[in-house]
């Protein structure tokens, strides 16, 4: 078991490694001069050399690589083109806004999903099984940023319910905050609950066939602890890895989610880092990003066995 | 135990590919999804012969006009006519979809096989995979834009890259499951060459699925056009896209909110439709799924 950890955390390494070398080619072995990429096409041989200067663009790749590792191990990021600021800073300094629509939208999408999937299984081809079925497909088809106008349209415009756009950090009331944050969550979550809606199914309907759930109905357990104990927890681990490969849609959900809603986050960062050709900063969030992607994974592969106790290793 | 059969019935004619795996013949949805695919490539290959204005010509007196009977659909910001936007945006759109569909199953047909059958390779080609993987592909697909320019080959470019892995994970899972079978170790036994072995005994086994993740890829590949040009990361805005046309409609949003409905309507219905269709393909293709059936 403990070995079994140490290899899957060891197993990180090579995985973040071909991250970073890839991030970094992504910019040098563009075809041009990368500074010439940065600077635009407006830019004068001044601006050029202090990119130059600013990314080490001038010294030999494999040294670059080495400074830039070196520095990155050190938690340096680097430096905004625009702002100068280090990126660590920028992103320290937009992160939470993100980080709190993401949570609320994590706990929003488990909480419908699940017991959609386990519902649909349950009544498997009845119209609550096609209901729940027709939102998946749907939610997998309608683009993150139509959903939001469509919300802002209908609940803030329409109904009056909320404020159109903009973000209130909890801190300073949560009623305010969760009244601008429930649009973006609910926007976001409709992919992630289809998803997940869609594998709880499936892998409950696989569980629901087993002989250990015929046992339990015919010692007379209630239906709801057959479907909640018996059965979802056998069912978790798909789902478990669904919530986790599906960290990656809800990056990309949250870079859109949150220029349509006017939230200062890091997905407006990067949108506005990508506007305005800021390099350091879109190669910090890619790393930051997948960083987090893997960490997440990590930390699901290792919960298997909390789910599932046949799983030994 | 089984609710009114009513509503079940008629909601089973309209999506019964998706919970009915009999094929083609189970519900209208897939035949619907059909027609409505069908249209839409249509109006978007015939568009510059069937559309009623230039898409491009701008009348500064019809800024942001309403219905009419001149523009059905009334005009954008610029007094360019919406409808014509909206049918020639399809034609972009439907391009980079199939071409990242067609591309990265290529590619990761290839690259799946030999990772499925060299060991070696094996472990190299999964390391990259799994890295690509951890970048999340919105922001991949950004990255190169920013850096390549916003061509058309760009965008098609970094919208495919970050769909390969996936590729070669699928084509290399069944790889792995074939080669233990005894026609492969007969292959082998007779002394067939390696191309021969992979290409002839091994490569059929990944067409079905292939197929089907090749609908999915197009659909996605559709939808991270509409947000690249959503985010202003996508083809050059002079060019009309499904996504373009939206973001451009942004600005005017609480206005005039038919500038993100119709573009929005057309770009769900068409990922809709192809979504339908590849849940209806791996139900038909999916032997496991057969089983279970019957």
């Amino acid at each position: 078991m403990l070995g079994y950890i140490i290899r899957r955390i060891l197993a990180v390494i090579p995985v973040m490694t071909i991250v970073a070398v890839f991030v970094f080619l992504l910019l040098r072995l563009t075809p041009g001069d990368p500074a010439a990429i940065i600077a635009g096409d407006m830019a004068t041989p001044a601006q050029l050399e202090r990119i130059r200067t600013s990314l080490g663009l001038s010294e030999p790749l494999h040294e670059q690589f080495i400074t830039w590792v070196g520095l990155l191990l050190q938690g340096d990021l680097g430096t905004s083109l625009i702002s100068n600021t280090p990126v660590t800073q920028m992103i320290g300094q937009r992160v939470w806004p993100t980080i709190n629509i993401a949570i609320l939208t994590i706990v929003l999408s488990v909480l419908i999903a699940v017991p959609m999937g386990v519902l649909a299984a349950w009544r498997h081809r009845t119209w609550v099984d096609y209901v729940v079925m027709a939102f998946s497909v749907l939610g997998f088809s309608i683009p993150v940023f139509v959903i939001g106008y469509l919300f802002i349209q209908t609940f803030s415009i329409g109904l009056g319910w909320f404020p159109v756009q903009g973000y209130v950090a909890p801190s300073e009331g949560f009623g305010a905050f969760l009244s601008r944050a429930i649009l973006p969550c609910l926007t976001l979550a409709t992919i992630y609950v289809a998803l997940i809606a869609r594998m709880t199914r499936a892998s409950m309907l696989e569980v629901l066939g087993e002989d250990y759930i015929r046992t339990a109905r015919a010692k007379g357990v209630k239906e709801i602890v057959v479907l909640f104990r018996h059965a979802l927890r056998n069912a978790a681990v798909p789902i478990m890895t669904i919530i986790g490969t599906g960290f990656a849609l809800l990056i990309g959900g949250v870079v859109v989610t949150e220029s349509v809603f006017n939230i200062p986050g890091i997905g407006r960062l990067t949108v506005d880092a990508i506007l305005a050709r800021d390099y350091p900063v879109i190669q910090g969030m890619i790393l930051l990003t997948s960083g987090l992607y893997v960490f997440i994974n990590l930390i699901i592969d290792l919960s298997y066995t909390f789910f599932d106790p046949r799983i030994r290793y | 135990m089984v609710a009114s059969p009513q509503p079940a019935a008629r909601l089973q004619w309209l999506f019964g590919a998706m919970a009915m795996p009999r094929g083609w013949r189970a519900g209208a949805g897939p035949m619907v999804a059909a027609a409505v695919l069908f249209l839409i490539v249509l109006a978007s290959l015939l568009a510059p012969l069937i559309v009623p204005h230039d898409p491009m010509s701008m009348d500064a007196l019809q800024r942001l006009k309403g219905p009419s009977e001149t523009h059905p659909l009334g005009t954008d910001a610029y007094g360019r006519d919406l409808l014509s936007r909206v049918v020639t945006g399809g034609r972009i759109s439907l391009l980079i979809g199939i071409g990242a569909a067609v591309v990265s199953v290529l590619i990761g047909l290839l690259t799946g096989l030999v990772s499925g059958f060299f060991r070696i390779a094996d472990a190299i080609i999964m390391r990259v995979m799994d890295s690509l993987m951890a970048i999340p592909s919105i922001l991949l697909a950004i990255a190169l834009v920013a850096l390549n320019g916003p061509s058309i080959w760009s965008v098609m470019s970094a919208i495919t890259i970050p769909e390969i892995p996936r590729v070669v994970r699928l084509v290399r899972s069944v790889v792995l499951s074939a080669r233990e079978e005894p026609y492969v170790e007969a292959a082998v036994a007779l002394g067939s060459s390696m191309p021969k072995i992979l290409w002839q005994h091994l490569m059929p086994n990944t067409l079905a699925p292939l197929i089907v993740q090749g609908t999915y890829i197009c659909a996605s590949a559709i939808l991270t056009e509409a947000i690249l040009s959503f985010l202003g990361a996508g083809v050059s805005t002079e060019i009309p896209t499904w996504g373009n046309i939206m973001a451009e409609g942004r600005v005017y949003f609480q206005l005039k909110p038919s500038l993100i409905f119709w573009p929005g309507v057309m770009l769900s219905l068409c990922i809709l439709s192809i979504n339908l269709l590849g849940d209806t393909a791996r139900d038909k293709l999916d032997p496991r799924l057969k089983k279970r059936e019957a």
